[in-house]
């Protein structure tokens, strides 16, 4: 909730170094405190946030409150507030917000925390009422400067005109007469410009960003210096919360640039992980390659502690035990059992997909102060907040001590969302009395991470006669997110439910059972790009298509049949527990089959699907809801003698209802197939005595140029952007592997079931 | 001591000659353009031109510049404006945008060597610069862009 308020008066603004300008602010309050807020008129009591500031010279500054990470949300989020505005884009500069939810989050939806796909969903609304907010404030003034009515001024193109008389003025020019303006709310409220006047909105824009990263001059979390800082790098145990028994420093100590080591200490067992510091051994210098090279030299003694006999060769097996076991009902349509034994055919299928672990090119940074007032701390941070949240605990103060301010992210992908980095520099800061900056290595971030859970999944349908589904059943077991706050946690939970297992949108099939069954969680599991929807989407994906096949039938023929035409899933019939749906409502986000049979006949009639190939080739298709956005993928394969495979194209269609920039969009669906890529054909991340066996690009590897789609072909089907904007950075990814994977069925007759692909096609 | 050029800057360095010279770069001299991604030539971030050939800043120490030019992304061109640079540009090619300084490096000293290069030597040249947004086919482009200016 917001109302916007012209906040140039306002004695704060004298710290934001934007006085002398007309700013606008829209005021966030927590939900349950409106009431009494607007009782007392918006009083100064509640620090309003701040997003757009016009100075005296015209330059316009917009705030981003999101964090970069390559989704193009510095670009995204205020062009919509500068077409609002009718400010020229080429005199936008954008200032990043730091972490302060009672400020910078102007839908009060997450806290600034930017992660699931929402930043866009989430403040088109507010961005643009505060550009046109901006806009009526400079009507105003310049209407007054004038001695005219208002209703003959109009804003275009940073100038304001007077109808009558043909007068303008740059936007500069009328800030001295905008200050007191006051910006009215509720009815009478700043009108919303038509979308068929939008020129910013729905067009492609480059990224603010686009000249500092090709000059080096983008600033990210490792680049940041402040005076006196040290350079960190951790020892941590090789095991999951295992802790330190003893430890020699001696040979460290002696590499020039390393000053001290100090141990950071266990958390506490009784403490869940969380995003907190789990403890180990710090080399402290003045050099990045010089602790480094002093951690190399240490000799540490580990106490391995019980996650020790967390060990693939194991605990694969027995996600396959639990999946097939079933247990907990998320979903229940009709009489699946019933079904299955009256169906003329049934089949079944077993799928596995692996942990993984998010290696953004940028390994996790953070420096902190911890011996400033407030702490300051400067993060390659996809959450500022619960940053500052962490590091208060860690410190042992209050969240409102610190202070958290965001660089660009090298990569995110989830993995930065979680900051036990910061916690690290914080305490690392106090015990050594100067600000520290902790660095991790490549080696930190793939063994010591939050992994993408695995998953086993057993699959059974039945078929009728005339080849239609008439019964589904999936059961999924993984070892649930929910385990970093209880570690006893046995069962998944509703979001974990809603990517894409108990929303499985075959809406036409009568009979439909989804179940969970139990896992031990023996290491910390936490969200990555698409979360669970990319084992959810390559289970269904796959096993509609040895359903085709059973049936003699085309998948996508079986694939719109099972879909169908609905224009609203009902997941409450279906016994669906509170239907997590993004956090989003399901009246304003609504479950459309539709809308996913539409992407999949776009997509098939795009890639030219159903085609005769030649001998080696495959077209396969997927198609996935995530994130509300509606995506199908069509992945061109050719597999050689040798079992080696190149992809010359891939067709993506995204309904994503209302987009904002379509460059944007296009760059994210290009990258996740690239992203999917990796996880189909080589992400993997694998368990020994409890200790992750990967440790480097060499033995985790990730798509490089001359094993990527580098014709990948993004259709924006624009046939629903009448209705809300859905989520665009994740949900290109789940799609690709399962199309890949049904390519490749059709080039050799093989089937994968287990990702990711690795050398399954090569070895005999 | 290990005299080196650093975009035409004349530096003695006098610590431990073994000392990688992305450390170098990065920490002692200040100059962040060049990146911190896996310390052991598998992705590329830290690509530096030594005499024009473009190495792995992350595993080359010190020592190994002796008396060499080396060229970091912040002295590519005074302006910014490297063919490769504004070809990137054009194509919008960066998402996160931090392996891209790398990714630049790379390119140009592969068109330095071969203008005209074709699809199989662009990604054998670029095979070493690992991209986690994944925005291969428009680096792809943007090389192919700049080789028609180099």
């Amino acid at each position: 909730m917001s109302a916007v308020q012209n906040l140039s008066r306002r004695d704060f603004l004298k710290h934001t170094g934007v006085t002398g300008a007309v700013v606008l602010g829209a005021q966030i309050v927590p939900n349950p405190m409106i009431a009494a807020v607007r009782a007392q008129g918006a009083g100064d009591s509640v620090r309003p946030n701040l997003f757009v500031a016009i100075a005296g010279d015209g330059a316009v500054t917009i705030t981003c409150s999101r964090s970069e990470m390559g989704q193009g949300v510095r670009t995204g989020i205020p062009m919509i507030l500068a077409d609002e505005l009718e400010a020229d884009w080429q005199r936008v500069r954008i200032w990043q917000a730091p972490g302060d939810e009672t400020k910078y989050d102007p839908a009060g939806k997450d806290g600034q925390n930017t992660d699931g796909s929402r930043s866009t969903r989430h403040h088109l609304d507010v961005m643009r009422e505060l550009g046109a907010a901006g806009r009526y404030v400079l009507e105003q003034a310049a209407a007054r400067k004038w001695g005219v009515d208002a209703g003959e001024v109009y804003a275009k193109d940073h100038r304001l005109y007077h109808t009558g008389s043909g007068r303008s003025f740059d936007f500069g020019e009328v800030v001295d007469a905008a200050a007191d303006v006051e910006v009215p709310s509720g009815a009478a409220a700043p009108k919303l410009k038509d979308p068929s006047q939008w020129k910013y909105i729905g067009r492609d824009l480059p990224v603010v960003d686009n000249y500092d990263m090709s000059t080096g001059g983008a600033v990210f979390g490792a680049d940041v210096t402040i005076p006196g800082m040290k350079i960190a790098v951790v020892a941590r145990s090789p095991v999951y919360r295992g802790k330190v028994k003893s430890f020699d420093a001696a040979a460290a100590l002696e590499v020039q640039g390393v000053e001290q080591v100090v141990e950071i200490p266990a958390l506490a067992d009784d403490k869940p992980a969380e995003f907190r510091a789990l403890g180990g051994v710090a080399v402290v210098g003045t050099n990045t390659w010089s602790v480094m090279e002093g951690r190399r030299r240490l000799r540490i003694e580990w106490d391995p502690g019980p996650h020790a006999a967390h060990d693939s060769s194991t605990y694969d097996d027995a996600l396959r035990a639990s999946a097939r076991q079933g247990g907990e009902v998320v979903r229940n349509r009709g009489d699946a059992d019933a079904a299955l034994a009256d169906a003329d055919r049934v089949l079944e299928a077993e799928y596995f997909v692996p942990y993984f672990i998010h290696t953004p090119m940028e390994p996790p940074a953070a420096i902190v102060d911890a011996n400033a007032t407030p702490v300051r701390v400067i993060a390659a941070t996809q959450s500022p907040n619960e940053t500052r949240q962490y590091v208060a605990e860690a410190l042992g103060i209050e969240k409102s001590g610190v202070h958290c301010e965001v660089t660009l992210l090298g990569g995110g992908f989830g993995r930065k969302s979680k900051p036990d980095f910061a916690c690290e520099a914080a305490i690392l800061s106090k015990m050594v009395g100067a600000p520290v900056r902790v660095q991790w290595t490549r080696e930190d971030e793939i063994r010591n991470g939050y992994y993408h859970t695995a998953s086993a999944h057993h699959l059974k349908a039945g078929l009728d006669a005339s080849g239609k589904v008439v019964a589904w059943r999936h059961s999924g077991a993984w070892p649930s997110i929910l385990g970093l706050w209880n570690p006893a946690q046995k069962h998944g939970f509703g979001i974990e439910y809603g990517l894409g297992l108990v929303d499985t949108p075959y809406n036409e099939v009568p009979n439909i059972r989804i179940e969970n069954g139990a896992a031990d969680v023996m290491i910390r599991v936490g969200w990555y790009r698409a979360v669970n929807n990319i084992q959810h989407a390559f289970a269904m994906n796959c096993f509609t298509h040895e359903l085709a096949e059973a049936a003699g039938r085309d998948h996508l023929d079986l694939l719109l049949e099972m879909i169908g035409e609905a224009e609203v899933m009902d997941l409450s019939k279906d016994g669906v527990a509170e239907y997590w749906n993004y956090g989003d409502p399901v009246e304003e986000w609504p479950i459309m089959p539709n809308r996913l049979s539409n992407v999949l006949r776009t997509v098939a009639a795009k890639s030219g699907y159903g085609k005769a190939l030649p001998k080696g080739h495959g077209l396969g298709l997927a198609v996935h809801r995530a994130f509300h956005s509606y995506v199908a993928t069509a992945v061109h394969v050719v597999v050689r003698d040798d079992g080696s495979l190149h992809v010359p194209q891939v067709d993506t269609a995204i309904d994503c209802g209302r987009y904002v920039n379509p460059e944007g969009v296009r760059k994210q669906v290009e990258g996740a197939a690239i992203y999917g890529n990796t996880v189909a054909r080589f992400g993997k991340i694998t368990t020994a005595k409890g200790a992750v066996v990967q440790s480097n690009f060499h033995d985790y590897p990730i798509t490089r140029m001359n094993d990527a789609p580098l014709d990948v072909r993004v259709h924006l089907v624009e046939d629903f952007v009448h209705l809300r904007p859905c989520g665009v950075g994740e949900p290109g990814v789940p799609p690709y592997a399962p199309a890949l994977v049904n390519a490749i069925h059709q080039a050799t007759g093989k089937r994968i079931r287990s990702l990711p692909i690795g050398d399954q096609l090569t070895s005999a | 001591m290990v005299s080196v050029r650093i975009n035409g800057v004349s530096r003695q360095f006098h610590g431990d000659p073994a000392m990688p010279l992305l450390w170098y770069v990065r920490d002692e001299l200040g100059l962040t353009g060049s990146k911190f991604g896996c310390g052991m030539a598998l992705c590329g971030a830290c690509t530096m031109h030594v005499d024009g050939e473009a190495v792995r800043a992350c595993v080359t120490p010190v020592s190994f510049a002796e008396g060499k030019e080396i060229t970091t992304i912040e002295g590519l061109d005074p302006e910014g404006n490297h063919p490769v640079q504004r070809a990137w540009r054009a194509h919008n090619v960066p998402q996160c945008g931090y392996c891209q300084s790398g990714q630049i490096m790379s390119a140009a000293a592969l068109l330095n060597r071969n203008p005209d290069p074709s699809d199989e030597e662009i990604l054998s040249g670029m095979a070493g610069n690992i991209c986690r947004c994944g925005t291969y086919q428009r680096i792809f482009a943007a090389v192919r862009t700049a080789a028609q200016e180099v």
